[in-house]
């Protein structure tokens, strides 16, 4: 064993001694291999609380032959814990590269777990901004929902960034990062493993969970359709089942944006205001969603702020 | 295929990130467990800082319409509905927030302005005032409570590319006034609205606020409102309103912003969609 893989198992030792917390949780941690060496874990679809320890998005791992490659890290540090150890039962690999899909608590809050010397982490070239914008508010407001389940957590930021593609070697085994235009945020990052053709689209793909625009409605549509072109096999949401359909997998989400996109323009082109269109745009979809309740009207907001611009 | 390496970006800043932000953590923990007490109430020094310590009724001078819940943290709506006779100005505050007074506005003596729509930023569960002043001086107050958007959810800025690419850009649009012998305008201006708390992970400083502090609108020469903002009101500043028409042929907006820039624009009545 090199002496660096020496320290970071002893690391990870301590880590894991360090948190009983962990161990036990780790029981109940489903780390599935859903292709030969590409492992996925599903949250739950709910909002993060004290209860999930914010256990609510799909995070994964690629294993290469030197390395391993994490995608997102979970809303918690207990999550984050769990994963770990869930991976060290699958391989003794070290873990190389943590990648951010975008700066989400859900994907990002276990970032702290695997800070070390060694571990390199990876966003879109907007990621620090938002980081900076949005990290400490996230810090704060997320106490109340999930209590001492948030102890520990802090904001890691990327230690590079992607401007458009870039290529990770984990030895023999080679993925493909590629940064999107603002879309469910203004720094979504998706991973292709290219020996699987499993994609890991981050939340530019939501399935039963209804999508979130927190960047641009348009933008989302745009990018969805050209990640419809991406020649996947098998591709792993944000949220929602582990395993979806490729590219039909896109079809709902791309109907309930149409949808809002339409309701949005009609009710701006009428004259409604904001806030009566936000409890009514979008309601068309309202049965085939998780969760609609929950993001609908915000997303109305969110695109009625947009699509004003437009004309007339 | 390009990686772009954050050369500033040494481990040595990323431990100290990493210790401000546990620290910022420990702090709460220290003090509170996972149920926090309820914040104390800001209003009363709110309305002493504000208002000079001077008496403020609470009727239905001014009444403020706000939802609920705050579905986007970013753009929350709210209304202003003028009920009193002779008033002159109206402020509304989100009391929680890092820097409450979203807006001031002051109206012209014949502008007969009679609601006026726009959207703030909302961080917590926060009472939202809003007060007016009549012509003899007393103040009136109405408050409402707005839960806080959830999940996600951020008092920021969604696309600081478009918001910067198209700076002190205006559109203008025109309503059919549901009031006899008013008219309905809406005018908006693109602006971050930067509110300048928020820390740069890379320069390790505070990004500076860039705002809109100001803007004025006129029928004519005429004014119709002036307002003075804050970084609690949303990005991309959005006025909603009615107006007594006093014949003359142009809109204009002269907005104001923290950089010192100024951005004018005048359109003509009746001629928007």
């Amino acid at each position: 064993m090199r002496p660096q893989m020496m320290v970071r198992r002893v690391i990870l030792t301590l880590i894991v001694a360090l948190s009983c917390e962990s161990s036990a949780a780790a029981a109940g941690f489903a780390l599935d291999e859903i292709a030969p060496g590409v492992f996925a874990h599903q949250g739950q679809i709910s909002l993060m609380d004290a209860e999930n320890k914010g256990d609510i998005a799909n995070i994964g791992a690629i294993v290469g032959d030197d390395a391993i490659a994490v995608i997102d890290t979970g809303g918690s540090l207990i999550e984050a814990k769990s994963f770990i150890d869930a991976l060290q039962q699958k391989t003794p690999k070290p873990i190389r590269y943590v990648i951010n899909t975008h700066a989400h608590p859900d994907h990002i809050f276990g970032n702290g777990a695997f800070v070390g010397p060694n571990v390199i982490f990876v966003g879109h070239k907007n990621l620090p901004r938002a980081l900076a914008a949005r990290g400490a508010f996230y810090l704060e407001s997320f106490r109340a929902a999930m209590g001492e389940a948030l102890d520990g957590v802090i904001i890691v930021g990327p230690t590079i960034t992607v401007d458009k593609t870039t290529t990770l070697d984990l030895g023999g085994r080679k993925i493909n990062l590629q940064a999107w235009n603002v879309a469910h945020s203004d720094c979504d990052l998706t991973v292709l493993d290219a020996q699987t053709g499993t994609l890991f689209a981050g939340d530019l793909l939501f399935v039963q969970h209804v999508p979130i625009v927190d960047g641009s409605l348009l933008g989302f549509l745009d990018v969805a359709e050209d990640l419809a072109k991406i020649p996947a096999v098998r591709v792993v949401p944000g949220h929602g089942p582990l395993i979806a359909s490729w590219p039909k997998a896109l079809d709902d989400e791309r109907a309930y944006l149409t949808r809002l996109t339409a309701d949005l323009r009609a009710a701006i082109k009428k004259g409604d205001i904001v806030a009566e269109t936000a409890s009514l745009a979008g309601q068309s979809q309202r049965g085939n969603w998780r969760l609609f309740d929950k993001y609908n009207g915000r997303n109305a907001t969110t695109g009625f702020a947009e699509l004003e611009w437009e004309a007339p | 295929m390009k990686i772009v390496a954050l050369r500033r970006w040494r481990p040595a800043a990323l431990l100290w990130v990493g210790l401000m932000c546990g620290a910022l953590v420990l702090g709460a923990v220290d003090g509170a467990p996972a149920q926090a007490p309820a914040p104390a109430d800001p209003w009363p020094g709110l309305a002493r800082d504000l208002f000079q310590g001077r008496p403020v009724a609470n009727d239905d001078s001014v009444v403020l319409e706000a939802p609920i819940r705050a579905e986007d943290a970013a753009i929350v709506p709210m209304t202003l509905r003028l009920k009193a006779a002779g008033l002159r100005q109206a402020t509304l505050v989100v009391d929680q927030n890092p820097m409450p007074m979203a807006a001031a506005f002051a109206f012209g003596e014949t502008a007969g302005v009679t609601f006026i729509a726009t959207r703030v930023r909302v961080n917590s569960y926060t009472n939202v005032h809003a007060v007016g002043e009549t012509s003899d001086g007393t103040l009136h107050a109405q408050a409402k409570f707005v839960k806080a958007a959830g999940g996600c959810s951020a008092p920021a800025v969604k696309n600081m590319d478009e918001a910067a690419a198209h700076l002190g850009q205006m559109k203008y649009r025109e309503f059919k006034s549901a009031e006899a012998g008013r008219r309905e305008t809406q005018i908006m201006i693109r602006h971050p609205n930067n509110s300048g708390m928020q820390m740069d992970q890379i320069t390790h400083l505070y990004i500076p606020a860039h705002y809109i502090d100001k803007v004025v609108v006129r029928q004519g020469e005429t004014l119709i409102f002036s307002m003075e903002g804050g970084i609690s009101l949303s990005e991309d500043p959005n006025f909603r309103f009615s107006y007594a028409p006093n014949g003359a042929k142009t809109i204009s907006v002269e907005a104001h912003d923290t950089k010192g820039n100024v951005f004018k624009q005048e359109w003509p009545v009746g001629d928007a969609s």
